[in-house]
């Protein structure tokens, strides 16, 4: 029992990790309907950038502000010459012009910076807590505790303030959200510098567990069916669909594994995604179309 | 081009708040919508535009809220001014701020935000201070009761009278001086429509605010309206008073094109 409590909450949170990344995909998804392939480099570039200019000495909190800045700067010139020109365009457009930006992003981040692998130390130490004869990692719960946070602070920008307002506003009616005043443009730019800091919160947490690296990049590859799963426009549904990763491909390596000879995480997830698709293809919380016939 | 009788609303002539010129306007540098149209609403005046399904009604109100950018269509003839200045080729929301809110067809509420939201949502471009958001929204309440029953429904579960009204009372939290108005009678009882033009009205004596609205309901349309259009295969085919086009008793030639 306790080898099931165990693997089943060690699960939910490292799932976590996975509804950080999630979350910067549904912000951008939500706001302009385009899956931004490129939050995987940029969320590297953001960790990469953090971790660079902390080793040239700077302390933690202002390499942390200063890449906030050059996050938002990003996003100013994003919008500017490929969300603005491509106004209007397929999604399928959108999607593509996403995947190009991914590799300029990558590029610029390893032309820049290196392709080393650093290690970034936030000082968590990775020390195992016992809840009665229950094992939990103190660094998942930190991260859970990141991504709960996280989540709050976005659902009271989104229903509370006037730019979460606009937000939601040109998410439901690009048109109509213009016909009133609201500036599309302006609302892309913020939408993409707070899904760069959602990436570089993921960045952090995920490079502090695994060294900052290249291979960072491939988290995108983790947070599809997290997607898939919650829904694409739901920030609870990126960290419910997080936690239903986590457990589920933790569960399936403890108890099919050893029948199989184990190695089951990385494609379990995907095998769920499907059968979601199968019966709820638009995601546990993902929005349909609400409309009164 | 039939002209009826020379003066139509004395106002417009001399000043008008929007002139549109001889526009033509193609959709993807392909499909012509709207080959030669001329109007022009006064300060305060109420203009109806009738015309058939695909008559150019809606591509007119479009160029002229500047959303035809939006559809990738192009004013690629003639002059659109507000109050003198040239404003064709500007972007919607800019429009907006310089007083020209489009109510699209259709409605076109944000279905996910609530009632109040979509309100709120409609006070942002004068950014107003707490106090007088409030007051902006209860003002909206007090023409539209039946909003302020439903303002924590999320919009999109609203009935259609009700969404319309949202439409119109979120574009006139802009603080426009021109409401161009798409189809407000699209797929209501007759009831309500009656109503919401009584509501238009209204609005349009105590705030002078003038409305441009696009019908294909003639006689609602011109019982509330100053004066009148008819378009016919993106052209002007008759300018005149409403009570003119009201007594006037073969519209329906030009509907079915005959």
């Amino acid at each position: 029992m306790s080898l099931f409590l165990e693997t089943l909450i060690g699960g939910l949170l490292a799932g976590t990790m996975y509804s950080l990344v999630a979350i910067g995909f549904v912000l951008i998804y939500k706001a302009s309907g385009v899956f931004n392939f490129a939050q995987g480099s940029i969320l590297l570039f953001s960790a990469l950038l953090l971790v660079t200019l902390h080793e040239a000495g700077l302390p933690f909190v202002l390499s942390a502000a200063l890449t906030m800045l050059v996050l938002i700067a990003g996003a100013v010139v994003i919008e500017h010459t490929v969300l603005r020109p491509l106004a209007n365009r397929s999604p399928m457009t959108l999607f593509m012009a996403t995947l190009g930006l991914s590799y300029v992003v990558e590029g610029t981040a390893q032309g820049l910076m290196g392709a080393q692998v650093h290690a970034l130390d936030l000082g968590i130490e990775d020390v195992p807590i016992f809840f009665g004869d229950v094992l939990v990692s103190q660094f998942d719960l930190i991260a859970a505790t990141t991504a709960g946070t996280l989540a709050l602070v976005l659902a009271l920008l989104f229903n509370r303030t006037r730019i979460g307002i606009s937000l939601r506003a040109v998410a439901d009616d690009t048109r109509a959200a213009l016909s009133i005043g609201i500036n599309l443009n302006r609302i892309w730019q913020i939408v993409w510098a707070v899904a760069g800091m959602v990436g570089l919160v993921a960045g952090v947490m995920w490079g502090a567990r695994q060294g900052v690296q290249f291979s960072l990049s491939l988290v995108v590859l983790k947070a599809l069916p997290v997607l898939i799963i919650g829904g694409f426009t739901s920030i609870g549904g990126a960290i419910v669909g997080g936690l239903i990763v986590g457990a589920a491909e933790n569960l399936a390596e403890t108890y099919i594994g050893p029948f199989i000879g184990g190695g089951i995480t990385p494609w379990f997830p995907y095998v769920l995604a499907i059968a979601f698709l199968y019966v709820r293809p638009a995601g546990l919380f993902g929005e349909r179309a609400l409309e009164r016939v | 081009m039939t002209k009826f009788s020379s003066t139509p609303a004395v106002v417009a002539a001399i000043s008008p708040l929007l002139e549109v010129t001889a526009i033509e306007v193609f959709y993807e540098s392909s499909i012509l919508a709207v080959a030669d149209v001329s109007l022009r609403v006064g300060p305060g005046e109420i203009v109806a535009l009738l015309g058939a399904n695909g008559a150019g009604k809606s591509t007119t109100l479009k160029a002229i809220s500047g959303l035809v950018l939006a559809d990738r269509a192009v004013v690629s003839r003639g002059d659109i001014r507000l109050r003198g200045e040239s404003v064709a080729g500007i972007a919607a929301n800019l429009l907006a701020a310089r007083g020209i809110v489009h109510v699209l067809e259709g409605r076109h509420v944000f279905g996910h935000l609530t009632v109040e939201e979509n309100l709120r949502a409609g006070t942002f471009l004068r950014r107003p201070g707490r106090r007088e958001m409030e007051r902006g929204i209860e003002e909206i309440y007090g023409y539209f009761p039946r909003l302020r029953t439903k303002r924590s429904t999320p919009a999109g579960l609203t009935s259609g009278g009700e969404q319309q009204m949202l439409a119109i009372g979120r574009a006139l939290l802009t603080r426009p001086e021109l409401v161009l108005l798409d189809e407000p009678s699209m797929g209501l009882a007759p009831i309500i429509v009656e109503e919401i033009f009584e509501i238009i009205t209204a609005l349009n004596r105590s705030n002078g605010t003038a409305f441009l609205i696009a019908e294909q309901n003639v006689a609602v349309s011109l019982r509330h309206a100053h004066r009148g259009y008819v378009l016919d295969n993106g052209r002007v085919a008759i300018e005149a008073n409403a009570d003119e086009l009201l007594a006037r008793g073969n519209l329906a030639d030009i509907y079915l094109g005959v």
